[in-house]
């Protein structure tokens, strides 16, 4: 009796046994939430900040649009000015009108009426290459944006 | 003794899996980008070659904005911070009347917004997040009247999406007759005229 009170006494050494099972719950969470980066940035675009957000619910039927001074790396190529970048390269203003009739052609029928184009612009751009894109959208027909913001925290 | 003991056990060593999982999962720290799809939601009036019909400005139901190249504002005429601009676009639309240079009635007020090529993208994006929260705010007020205090604008408006598998037919029905209603009670009359380039870009 005395030696298995003695045996209970002993600190026994907290169990490491389910940190493993820890880090995978973790390792899931962060598989599942991560988006592999689909468009290669050629510019830079850091979006302002805004509380007056909407969620863009339909992915499948969203075109991207990219305007932004190009980055450090590809100043050599693509000089210093605002650019507009649609897919994976850097495009003309002119570009714009073909590419969201594309993109609208590959929504499925059920989404066509959710169609939106994101429009990711950078803070330091002024509103003139935006207010050509702008135009280029009406000519395409393609009358609902989003202006691409990041969060900002309500006071 | 001890020789024995380690004979007996032949559990395979399980303490690196801890190790391999918390590779895998900086790896996953790394390249994670939480894609924010967020943005504001504004409308294009559609394209068309004729000149739109001029806005006259002298009118009381409309708000002038004005915005220059260096990002000053000007609101009916005056010199105005961006920080007061909800305050006063609140006021215009439900003036209803009382002071003489301001809207008649929510319905027939209109803000128009006229900036320069030579704007910034930022204060664009501020100028467009303030009308909206100032129409947002009136349409709040209205939501929490027809819904008897239980929910905002945002709520109806979400609850009456048709693609919404959240809410039923019947309460669709609702929500969309009380979207229309505030739709109709304050509508979101924005008009941007096109930019002029005084400024520069």
């Amino acid at each position: 009796m005395g030696r298995i009170n003695k045996k209970k006494k002993e600190t026994p050494e907290i169990s490491t046994a389910s940190l493993p099972d820890i880090i995978f719950i973790l390792l899931f969470f962060f598989m599942v939430v991560t988006v592999m980066r689909k468009n290669d940035l050629l510019l830079k675009v850091d979006t302002p900040k805004a509380t007056e957000l909407s969620k863009i619910k339909y992915k499948e039927a969203t075109a991207y649009v990219f305007i932004g001074e190009p980055t450090d790396k590809n100043r050599d190529v693509y000089g210093t000015k605002p650019r507009i970048q649609l897919n994976d390269a850097i495009r003309p203003k002119s570009a714009v009108q073909p590419y969201i009739k594309e993109i609208y052609g590959l929504v499925p029928d059920g989404l066509k009426g959710q169609f939106i184009v994101s429009l990711r612009v950078d803070k330091d751009v002024t509103m003139g290459i935006v207010t050509d894109v702008k135009q280029e959208l009406r000519k395409a027909d393609a009358l609902k944006i989003n202006y691409s913001t990041k969060v900002k925290a309500v006071e | 003794m001890a020789k024995g003991k380690s004979r007996g056990s032949t559990e395979i060593n399980a303490s690196s899996m801890a190790d391999i999982a918390f590779l895998l999962l900086i790896f996953f720290l790394v390249t994670t980008t939480i894609d924010q799809d967020k943005g504001i939601l504004h409308g294009l009036p559609p394209w068309s070659e004729d000149e739109p019909p001029p806005v006259d400005l002298r009118e009381k139901n409309v708000l002038e904005i004005l915005v220059n190249a260096n990002n000053q504002l000007l609101v009916e005429g005056k010199y105005m911070d961006i920080s007061e601009l909800r305050e006063i676009t609140m006021k215009h639309i439900s003036n209803n009347g009382k002071l003489p240079n301001f809207s008649v009635s929510p319905d027939k007020a209109i803000v128009s917004l006229k900036n320069d090529r030579g704007t910034s993208y930022d204060i664009y994006i501020q100028i467009q997040n303030e009308l909206k929260a100032a129409y947002s705010e009136l349409r709040d007020i209205e939501a929490d009247k027809l819904s008897g205090g239980n929910m905002t604008y945002k709520q109806i408006s979400d609850c009456a999406d048709p693609l919404n598998q959240d809410t039923n037919d019947k309460e669709k029905k609702q929500c969309k007759a009380w979207k229309g209603e505030i739709k109709e009670l304050i509508p979101m009359k924005i008009s941007e005229a096109e930019p002029e380039n005084v400024g520069g870009e």
